[in-house]
């Protein structure tokens, strides 16, 4: 062993003796991280939350979360001398007259966007590559929870400053909580304290986003962490990987020094973002009153697709035993949100009821490998942009000149068609690469080098891939079917017999033929790999 | 030609100069443009001499109305199946749709557009044209520069009111929105002070009239306070982003942010060091 300073031999002695770190550490600092860039989607949401936190700490030095009124007399002058809440106040002061308050507060907000933004793209990627598979299902439903909660947190925090945009959202999730059958304006008085606005529920959203969410996703992201660390990264195929090891760098020192580097990044491009686009000027919107609207009231990005599923709705309302349900409400606000969140959360179960696959998988699929799953998804992306989109019908009418009605009729059909557009699309284009790999393999790729035979033919020559394309190509996995066929009595299995039963066969044969196999080898054609091309002879394998 | 080869040489290379397309078709532009700018009628001539000012306002509005008003309007601003009767709409309505270019209109869209004015539309033409369709029927006359004037408004008053009355359909600055079928809320950013007013005052097109009994001249003045003053300020944040909130926001969030965060994901990873394999 070199010799280690005395002064650090002192100290690491002392605590190994007491804490046992050494152990620890050597164990866990030798971790292997596999490296793709896609695997850094995630930090994006993990050192944003490090920013919201330190952020949402500075801010809550002046913010006060009161309703309580108070006659504004900072240095705004256009809101000099008007009456207002003391919460939208003390957020003009913090934008205003708080050094440097503004620019905390609109990093806090851009920072929260790309930390929902960052979760987003994470999770596709984790729904992508099939990672939430077994032994992963239980992260993955944190991580469901985590996405729930980050969009509660986001609507909490931009209530809080009770200015006029913000109290539009809070408006709308009264109605929504008033649309609950039998129990909603119960609901509506305990949280707003009796009739709307009253004076309580920015001091309630106060408690609920600085310290009930910021503690629950606290505790879910280090589950969430420690889960990945204890059962490993998955990695992408490649040459030397397979379910039994992780082929990457060491945590310390390259992960350690890629995740600080990029943990700077975060904060670099949010803080540029912060400092030069204006997010959330409170001050142009005026302070909440429940009178006033401003034409294009829009939620933040998150909340978008629960915005643009409001406007899309016809206004349906039925009544039953004399109780009036507002299907109007009731339906854009809990069926989209159901259909993605609980879609998300259920999905890994549902792949493995059709499927039948209890195997683990510590190597992630290529998304063109599972066309089906890439389509499903897909489709929730179309379902879930369509949303999103028309959420922003009115910006959309006044700044292309499409008239407003003609948005809204367009999206009642988009909602049902682009998905299943999407779906075909996207499961075209995976048997299309897939076609693509296979032939990379059976000829190989092409060299750049024309031949010409003695006859006169031209030819390419193509060479076989690269060792690690191959390798990379070679990593497709098999997705198991079910035994649906009948057996040799021609009686189908138990298991089969029922219509469910039916149905699970018939879609896990669907979802698992695979109808690109690979072959290995040599072609069949005239492209066929001919070797490195320096034959002067021109011979060909394969004739 | 012949015998000096070098000069055809140099004329055939220059002819077959990549660029020599792209100048011939303006040069051919440019004669047709130029051509047609000295050969067209020249109808500034007779509207310059009535909007000297020589003759009387009513009747040089009259003769300024029969040129560009009467063929939807009526010879008589009667109204006809294109346009409604301009008896009564008074001065402002005049002086607002045509100093903005609404009128004359170009086509029968659902909302006449604000575009630059014809050439005859100086300020003594549009003065002379209202104080014609004023002579028909009364109606709400122009505003003074007094009543107009930012400075002598204030602002914070101004902005409840503006709140209250405005930004359902012009959106929180006034940067416009979107109405049904077609029509839309313009942005209040190119509209001056005067014509704020005029446009409460007459309700042009979509908006309603806000008259002296709803909004008092006072509280119209402090509202063009507000305007003009939020207008006119520098976004302390950074860039606006076109103001008109979460939507843009949202994109810069995705376009900028999460792009660049992804590049530089890309970026740390494409960097290896050489493994000694």
């Amino acid at each position: 062993m070199d010799t280690t300073p005395k002064a650090i031999a002192g100290v690491s002695t002392f605590l190994d003796d007491r804490i046992g770190p050494g152990n620890f550490l050597k164990r866990n600092l030798r971790k292997i991280f596999p490296d793709h860039w896609s695997f850094l989607l995630g930090e994006i949401a993990l050192y944003s939350f490090i920013i919201l936190l330190l952020t949402g700490t500075f801010l809550t030095f002046w913010f006060k979360p009161s309703m309580g009124e108070v006659v504004y007399s900072g240095s705004y002058q256009p809101l000099v001398g008007v009456k207002m809440s003391e919460a939208y106040a003390s957020a003009l002061n913090i934008s205003f007259d708080v050094r440097g308050g503004l620019l905390i507060r609109q990093i806090h907000h851009w920072a929260a966007l790309l930390f929902i933004a960052g979760m987003m793209v994470h999770m596709l990627r984790v729904f992508f590559t099939g990672a939430y598979r077994k032994p992963r299902e239980l992260n993955w439903l944190i991580g469901v929870g985590l996405l729930t909660l980050a969009l509660l947190e986001g609507l909490t925090g931009y209530s809080l400053p009770d200015d006029l945009l913000s109290g539009a959202g809070l408006r709308i999730t009264e109605g929504v909580m008033l649309g609950i059958p039998v129990v909603g304006t119960y609901l509506t008085f305990l949280l707003f304290g009796g009739e709307y606005p009253g004076h309580d529920v920015i001091s309630r959203f106060f408690t609920i986003h600085i310290l009930l969410i910021p503690g629950i996703l606290l505790a879910l992201i280090s589950a969430h962490l420690v889960l990945m660390w204890v059962q490993k990264h998955t990695q992408m195929p490649g040459t030397g990987r397979t379910e039994k090891n992780v082929v990457g760098a060491p945590f310390y020192p390259t992960f350690m020094a890629k995740a600080g580097a990029f943990t700077l990044f975060t904060f670099g491009v949010i803080a540029l973002l912060g400092t030069f686009a204006q997010i959330n000027p409170i001050w142009l919107f005026g302070p909440y009153t429940p009178a006033d609207i401003s034409a294009g009231s829009q939620p933040d990005f998150y909340m978008g697709f629960l915005e643009g599923s409001l406007r899309l709705m016809p206004a349906w309302e039925i009544n039953f035993l004399d109780h009036t349900v507002s299907l109007s409400v009731l339906i854009p606000a809990l069926v989209p949100l159901g259909i993605v969140m609980t879609g998300l959360a259920l999905y890994p179960f549902i792949e493995q009821w059709v499927t039948g696959d209890r195997r683990e998988h510590h190597t992630a699929d290529r998304p063109r490998n599972n066309p089906h799953r890439t389509a499903i998804g897909f489709s929730g992306i179309a379902f879930y942009g369509v949303l999103w989109l028309l959420g922003a019908n009115d910006e959309i009418s006044a700044n292309f000149h499409i008239s407003l009605y003609e948005t809204t009729i367009f999206g009642r059909f988009a909602i049902f068609l682009v998905p299943a557009i999407a779906y075909v699309v996207a499961y075209r284009i995976c048997i299309g690469l897939q076609r693509k790999d296979a032939e990379v393999l059976s000829h190989g790729v092409e060299s750049g080098v024309i031949k010409r035979l003695p006859h006169g033919e031209y030819i390419e020559v193509h060479t076989p891939a690269a060792q690690d394309i191959a390798d990379h190509i070679r990593g497709k996995a098999e997705i198991p079917i079910i035994e649906s066929g009948v057996d040799g009595e021609g009686i189908p299995p138990k298991g089969a017999r029922t219509a469910l039963g039916r149905l699970r066969a018939k879609a896990s044969e669907a979802y698992g033929t695979d109808h690109v196999p690979l072959e290995e080898g040599h072609g069949h054609d005239e492209h066929a790999a001919i070797g490195a091309g320096d034959h002067s002879d021109g011979h060909r394998d394969g004739h | 030609m012949i015998g000096t080869g070098n000069s055809v040489n140099s004329i055939t290379a220059r002819r077959r100069h990549p660029l020599a397309r792209y100048a011939v078709v303006a040069l051919a532009l440019g004669l047709l443009g130029g051509g047609y700018a000295v050969a067209a009628p020249g109808g500034g001539s007779a509207d310059a001499a009535i909007a000297s000012g020589k003759a009387d306002d009513v009747a040089q509005g009259k003769s300024l109305f029969v040129a560009h008003c009467a063929s939807c309007h009526g010879l008589n601003a009667e109204g006809s199946a294109k346009a409604p009767t301009l008896v009564g709409v008074g001065a402002a309505a005049v002086d607002f749709q045509v100093s903005t270019g609404r009128m004359p209109a170009a086509d029968a869209g659902p909302q006449a557009p604000r575009k630059p004015l014809g050439e005859w539309a100086t300020p003594q033409a549009i003065s002379d044209l209202a104080a014609y369709v004023q002579s028909l029927g009364g109606g709400p006359t122009r505003p003074a520069a007094e009543q107009v004037d930012p400075a002598k408004g204030d602002p914070a008053k101004g902005g409840e009111l503006f709140r209250a009355n405005c930004i359902q359909c012009h959106n929180f600055v006034g940067a416009g929105g979107a109405l049904t079928y077609g029509k839309y809320a313009p942005p209040l950013n190119p509209a001056t002070p005067t014509q704020i007013y005029e446009a409460m005052a007459t309700g042009p097109q979509a908006m309603p009239v806000f008259n002296d009994s709803t909004i008092t001249p006072d509280q119209k003045r402090d509202m063009i306070a507000y305007i003009t003053h939020v207008r006119s300020q520098v976004d302390p944040g950074g860039s606006g982003l076109g103001r008109i909130g979460p939507v843009t926001e949202g994109l810069v969030a995705w376009i900028v942010g999460l792009s660049l965060l992804i590049l530089a994901s890309i970026w740390i990873t494409a960097k290896k060091r050489r493994t000694h394999a």
